[in-house]
């Protein structure tokens, strides 16, 4: 009788936990559903990620073919956005160019969020001279102004757009570290942990299995905050030479290159800008939705 | 006070020891040999075995970072490989001009910021505030070196207000500080905007209303000055981006700054001048926000930051 009763209360437990999940996802879509910005910063980055994958359809021309003929033309039906010096399509170039940008900002992300989430994890979670270690250096990394230390680490490593991942991706660390920590060592104090831990789960199950699942919020929010500053810190590093090469159409690239036309073909500047605006726009006013919508605490 | 300051500069000595020792470093994983770089191509073998025994390059890697040390206390930041001239010389030319333009900028970012946050907490969720509130998200959103070109194409090469580029006059300063401080300014009026609504809404002020105090009394007197405290942090963490951000903004405009200094020294592979500009940056950083630790103790006395 005693073993049927607890076979019901695991089954109704399950149940009952699956049923708050469901309700909790619910809120969160409903919540975000209600944010027009959110809505509207959702609608922008599913464009752009369409765009990355339709750009062969979409495109109207090679965006690498040399046509010295038609270079420097006005935005026309011919060339919805004009042509640069080389005579080559800005529309087709911005259209390939998505996969560039985009793909250095999740990519540079990814690889913060990875080893900032493990550090912010070990650092909350064993806390002492663990804590103060990881801490310490997380601090040194934060000196350093702005984009500075991805200039030095891309001076050390040389222009190249996988350096700039890597440069903005390391940028991205702390940032993601201090958060993580923060969350852990709230977590790790609560009575759930202990009640794990006298169960014998060893670290890693309880850091991976049960403190992490429970800080994914702010992490998601910050992701998604922090893509808008990788994806304006890659093309700004692009812009100044540093990343992409040509005849590469990133689009940091692509208005560096606009910046010597800007008196004769000032739209060989105005695309690129734009594109890199609305995206950046798109992923602020998704990132202050997702805020609002699963952390409420962070809203400021 | 003074106490406080002395706590906080101890503390800083191990940050300052981390940024030496990150920006060393870094410097280190440049591929190839340092010292046949240092040399320059064509350098014969001799010449580079010379170099690197002066140098120390052979020493083990803790030798040289305590050397390199002794070396930065000293003032001395090495050569650099295009002129071999003192980089610290080069810096200190370079400095003040940056420094101009960040002041200038963060001067924009206040006042700009400021104005807006304020216009926007007086009337919240009117046509005024969400106007004010679209503008500062687009304010985020922009790259400081497209706006930069968009401020340029139309001042200067439409309008014929200001000038291109250079650094020669007040009127030089103006297209480039609102390039770097209208991204700062957007956050701050972002803050200002979320921390009065906050104030507004407490005791102390239905008080203060309730005592018939004028709107503007209550406002700039009461809500403002304690409003003003995440605002003064915010301002402070802008300094980091805007220092940063310098390195665009004077490679749009020309400006023979630190950071277009640093942007050219990358590009030549002049690695001494490279670590001199990174390292007297981040220091700079790194003091103003003692600086801006200070304000923040001056303002709200509430908080005891010993």
């Amino acid at each position: 009788m005693a073993v049927n009763t607890s076979i019901v209360n695991t089954t109704d437990l399950i149940l009952a936990r699956k049923k708050i999940k469901r309700e909790k996802r619910k809120q969160f879509f409903s919540t975000i559903g209600q944010n027009k910005a959110a809505v509207v910063g959702g609608i922008i980055i599913l464009l752009y990620i369409s765009m990355t994958f339709l750009a062969p359809i979409l495109a109207p021309y090679d965006p690498y073919a040399i046509n010295l003929q038609d270079k420097l033309q006005s935005p026309s039906w011919a060339h919805w956005m004009g042509t640069d010096d080389k005579g080559r399509d800005i529309l087709s170039r911005i259209l390939y160019g998505s996969r560039l940008s985009l793909g250095v900002g999740f990519s540079s992300v990814f690889f913060g969020a990875f080893f900032g989430i493990i550090l912010g994890l070990v650092a909350g979670y064993y806390g002492k001279w663990v804590d103060t270690i990881i801490s310490r250096s997380l601090d040194v990394m934060l000196a350093f102004p702005g984009i500075l230390l991805a200039l030095a680490i891309i001076s050390a490593l040389g222009p190249s757009l996988i350096n700039v991942t890597i440069a903005v991706g390391i940028f991205s660390i702390p940032l993601f570290a201090r958060i993580v920590r923060g969350s852990t060592m709230e977590i790790k104090q609560l009575e759930y942990i202990d009640a794990i831990r006298t169960l014998g789960a060893n670290d890693f199950i309880i850091i991976f299995r049960h403190i992490f699942p429970n800080i994914l919020s702010p992490i998601i929010v910050q992701g998604s905050l922090r893509l808008a500053t990788a994806i304006l810190s890659a093309a700004g590093l692009s812009f100044l030479g540093l990343g992409a090469q040509p005849p590469s159409p990133e689009w940091g690239a692509m208005l560096s290159s606009g910046r010597d036309f800007i008196f004769s073909a000032p739209y060989m500047a105005i695309f690129p800008g734009l594109m890199i605006s609305i995206l950046v726009l798109g992923f602020n006013l998704f990132g202050d939705g997702l805020r609002d919508a699963l952390d409420p605490k962070m809203k400021k | 006070m003074f106490l406080f300051m002395i706590k906080r500069l101890v503390q800083i000595v191990p940050v300052i020891l981390g940024v030496t020792l990150v920006v060393f470093l870094i410097m280190q994983m440049v591929p190839g040999d340092s010292a046949v770089i240092l040399a320059g191509e064509g350098a014969s073998k001799e010449t580079v075995e010379q170099l690197r025994e002066d140098l120390g390059l052979n020493k083990p890697l803790y030798e040289q970072y305590f050397s390199y040390i002794s070396n930065v206390v000293q003032g001395d930041l090495g050569n650099s490989l295009k002129n071999n001239q003192p980089v610290l010389d080069e810096i200190l030319i370079r400095l003040p001009v940056t420094m101009e333009l960040a002041f200038f900028s963060i001067l924009i970012t206040i006042v700009l910021g400021l104005i807006a946050g304020i216009i926007s907490a007086v009337r919240p969720y009117s046509f005024s505030d969400i106007g004010v509130m679209v503008v500062a998200l687009l304010g985020i959103s922009l790259p400081s070196f497209w706006l930069g070109l968009l401020l340029m194409y139309v001042f200067s090469v439409k309008l014929q207000w200001l000038p291109v580029a250079g650094w020669d006059s007040l009127a030089h300063v103006i297209l480039p500080a609102i390039t770097l401080g209208a991204g700062g300014a957007a956050i701050v009026a972002r803050m200002t905007r979320s921390s009065m609504l906050e104030v507004v809404g407490q005791d102390y002020i239905r008080t203060a209303k309730a005592k018939g105090l004028k709107e503007h009394v209550i406002i700039y007197k009461h809500a403002l000055r304690n409003a003003l405290i995440p605002v003064i942090t915010v301002v402070g963490l802008q300094f980091g981006s805007l220092l940063g951000g310098t390195v665009l903004v004077e490679s749009v405009f020309a400006i023979n700054g630190l950071g277009r200094m640093i942007v050219d020294a990358i590009r030549t592979r002049d690695i001494p001048m490279v670590q001199g500009g990174v390292l007297v940056a981040s220091l700079v950083f790194v003091f103003v926000n003692l600086l801006v630790d200070t304000m923040y103790k001056v303002f709200n006395k509430r908080i005891d930051l010993n």
